[in-house]
């Protein structure tokens, strides 16, 4: 066993047994649904649409290679900087080089989950650099000192109370239990940053290869602060969030307010298309833009999987997977959680570090049902089981299936399995749930079936 | 018409009354039912753990035997699916492949088999009970199955069906997962419960016993007087 499993289900045994949190996310999690059903039901056809995104993704990343270059070209073309990284480590040094070069003291960022996936904020600080995350959410779980709960919505596992007292301790606010009195606690604390802040640093939401656009969509207004106030601006982009052309927006981005957030549009969507050109009186003087591949042209690699590149994420996948709901977001100790952090984690970060992710799902398939781009999810699942079974079987697993062979091929040695159960059933009622149960996991919470008298077979056989 | 039973093997060691039901059913609908003896479990826990050479050595003699099979109709969405979408997959490549994709088509689950290719709902069942449909996963998702059971439930005298919220949320069985991961397992199976609770309803119906298991195993440790049954049991109540 690694670590990374113990650490997953010691964290699940906690929360799974935390009812207020169980609580808390259910309830969070039906009003996202009952206005995403809204929304959705303002689309034509909303299956329709679906396919329509899938087949534009599946061109895109089909034909990255050319989608990127057009992409970094237009750019260029209005004198924006591209650094492609192959790597964290090269992001990280790419974007520390810049801060260094411009003699930078404090940072402000808007919510960008490739910058969680590099831990660029760890770095920035063990750098000496303040970095202050701008989007409400990212702001308050940084407070915290915590990663985000959900790629979406990362302080929902908090409630106003929670914040409230956040609040009082690190920023010495009144107390209060009004959201909109919360909100402007942060506002006040987050405006002066925006103005001393010397960068800023943006995640994307689609890079436009027609014309050379990053489209970011957010509904607090501090992604434009972010990329409008500072001097330098940087963007941290994931090589797969290409798009070829910007009417592909018209789709993609009611798409994702829709799935993301019940929402027909996100409250504001901008396209940046470089710096302050000659003649503009604001924006950025420089802007640049470091295209992250950190494994994803493995995946791409990869025909069967490749797929889970359509990604734009959305967290639709999340928000409707139970075991979502019931773990949290910080249990599987990756940055991007639920079904599809369990398909790309093992992919991006070790399939045999991180396997137990693809084996913790009851295969429902409400991911895949959810997903607006048509990710075959919790099929990719049950294929990164077979490559991890492949690549390193478990030794009692794969006996255990290969005796279950031998058994249920050979009818008088199935007959007789049965018979053995039939006669030990008092016997496991007496040693239930004691360290001596082989079916412990079972009956810790669930009561075995009683044996019938006679199994289907064998009245089959007596009525013949 | 010949109907090839299949009854999984935890249908047949634990739940035989569901596999009888379905005899007398397809019997009294005038078929011919044969039930071959060597038939007993479709591979599906090597299957979903990845080990598919494992899975193979199940489901190869399963594939042989039911080549010449008519129709198969089977008790459970799950192994339906196992056989009907899984199976492709499972021997894609092997000298198998052929005989996996000619089997597909030829598979359905119980209720569809009944509504979608007989055309008949109303089996003249009687159950003068409250109940709730619990969709499975696999017969729901991989199969598409939902409005047959549902169909056929309204249909039977006495009966009063009402929806449960998240009637669609997996009870959180998932085969091996329920033992792997038995926290997750039990937290789905509790909200499961607790959905079915509140529609006050008697039972809990659903178109696969491995549903019903588990949701049966927490009900009786907490001691809630709600029972499960499966859907072909109610039919063949008269």
């Amino acid at each position: 066993m690694t670590t990374h499993v113990q650490d997953f289900l010691a964290q699940a045994r906690v929360v799974t047994r935390d009812l207020r949190h169980r609580g808390l996310i259910q309830t969070a999690l039906r009003k996202y649904e009952t206005a995403r059903d809204r929304k959705k039901a303002a689309f034509n056809d909303w299956q329709s649409a679906r396919q329509a995104a899938a087949e534009t993704k599946w061109d895109a990343i089909n034909h990255l290679d050319t989608y990127l270059a057009e992409f970094a070209d237009k750019m260029e073309a209005r004198g924006t900087q591209i650094h492609w990284a192959g790597n964290a480590a090269e992001a990280r040094e790419i974007i520390l080089g810049i801060i260094r070069s411009k003699g930078a003291r404090s940072i402000i960022k808007s919510k960008a989950m490739t910058a969680e996936e590099i831990h660029l904020n760890d770095a920035m600080e063990k750098a000496g650099y303040e970095v202050v995350e701008s989007d409400l959410g990212e702001f308050i779980v940084q407070l915290r000192h915590e990663p985000p709960y959900h790629i979406v919505f990362p302080a929902m596992h908090l409630t106003r109370d929670d914040i409230n007292e956040l609040f009082q301790k690190e920023l010495g606010s009144a107390s209060t239990r009004e959201p909109e009195e919360l909100t402007m606690i942060a506002r006040r604390a987050l405006r002066r940053k925006y103005i001393t802040a010397d960068v800023g640093i943006t995640g994307a939401n689609f890079a436009i290869a027609e014309t050379g656009m990053i489209s970011i969509t957010e509904n607090e207004g501090n992604a434009r602060l972010t990329a409008a106030l500072p001097k330098t601006l940087i963007t941290l982009v994931g090589i797969e969030k290409v798009l070829p052309k910007l009417e592909d927006l018209a789709l993609f981005l009611p798409m994702l307010a829709t799935a993301g957030a019940g929402q027909t549009l996100t409250g504001y969507n901008t396209m940046y298309g470089g710096p302050r050109q000659p003649g503009e009186c604001d924006g950025p003087e420089e802007y640049h833009v470091v295209l992250l591949d950190n494994r994803r042209t493995e995946l791409l690699a990869d025909p069967e999987q490749r797929d889970a590149l359509h990604c734009i994420r959305c967290g639709a996948c999340l928000n409707v997977c139970p075991i979502f709901k019931n773990v949290g977001g910080h249990t599987y100790g990756t940055t991007y959680s639920g079904p599809v952090g369990s398909v790309i984690t093992p992919h991006l970060r070790g399939l045999q570090d991180w396997k137990h992710l693809s084996g913790s799902s009851s295969l429902c398939g409400a991911c895949t049902e959810a997903c607006p781009v048509k990710i075959d999810l919790h099929h990719h699942l049950l294929q990164n089981r077979r490559n991890a079974a492949v690549g390193e079987p478990s030794f009692f697993e794969r006996l255990a299936y290969r005796l279950f062979a031998f058994v249920i091929n050979r009818p008088a040695l199935y007959r007789f399995a049965k018979e053995a159960g039939r006669l030990t059933e008092p016997l496991q009622k007496l040693i239930r749930d004691t360290p001596l149960d082989p079916a412990r996991a079972w009956t810790g919470t669930r009561d075995l079936p009683p044996m019938p008298e006679q199994s289907f077979k064998e009245w089959w056989e007596e009525r013949r | 018409m010949t109907v090839t039973l299949f009854i999984p093997c935890f249908v047949d060691s634990l739940y035989p009354g569901v596999g009888i039901s379905m005899v007398q059913i397809l019997e009294r609908l005038g078929h011919r039912v044969v039930c071959p003896e060597e038939i007993a479990c479709c591979g599906q826990p090597a299957f979903n753990s990845g080990y598919w050479p494992e899975a193979r050595e199940v489901a190869g003699p399963v594939l042989r035997r039911l080549q010449d099979a008519e129709v198969v109709v089977i008790a459970s969405g799950s192994c339906g699916a196992m056989l009907k979408v899984f199976y492709p997959q499972l021997f894609a490549g092997t000298p198998q492949a052929e005989a996996a994709k000619a089997l597909s088509p030829k598979v359905w689950e119980f209720s569809s088999f009944l509504a979608d290719k007989l055309g008949v709902t109303d089996l003249s069942a009687r159950f003068p009970a409250k109940v709730t449909f619990h969709d499975g996963c696999h017969g729901l998702r991989e199969l598409g199955i939902k409005t047959a059971p549902r169909r056929l439930l309204e249909k039977v005298q006495g009966l009063e069906l009402v929806e449960m919220a998240d009637a669609e949320t997996c009870c959180g069985f998932g085969g091996t997962f329920s033992a792997k991961f038995p926290m997750i397992s039990t937290a789905m199976g509790e909200v499961k419960c607790a959905g079915a609770a509140e529609t006050g309803a008697d039972y809990i119906v659903s178109n696969d016993s491995s549903c019903l298991m588990h949701v049966q195993g927490l009900l009786s440790r907490q001691g809630s007087p709600i029972k499960t049954l499966h859907l072909a049991e109610i039919l063949a109540q008269r």
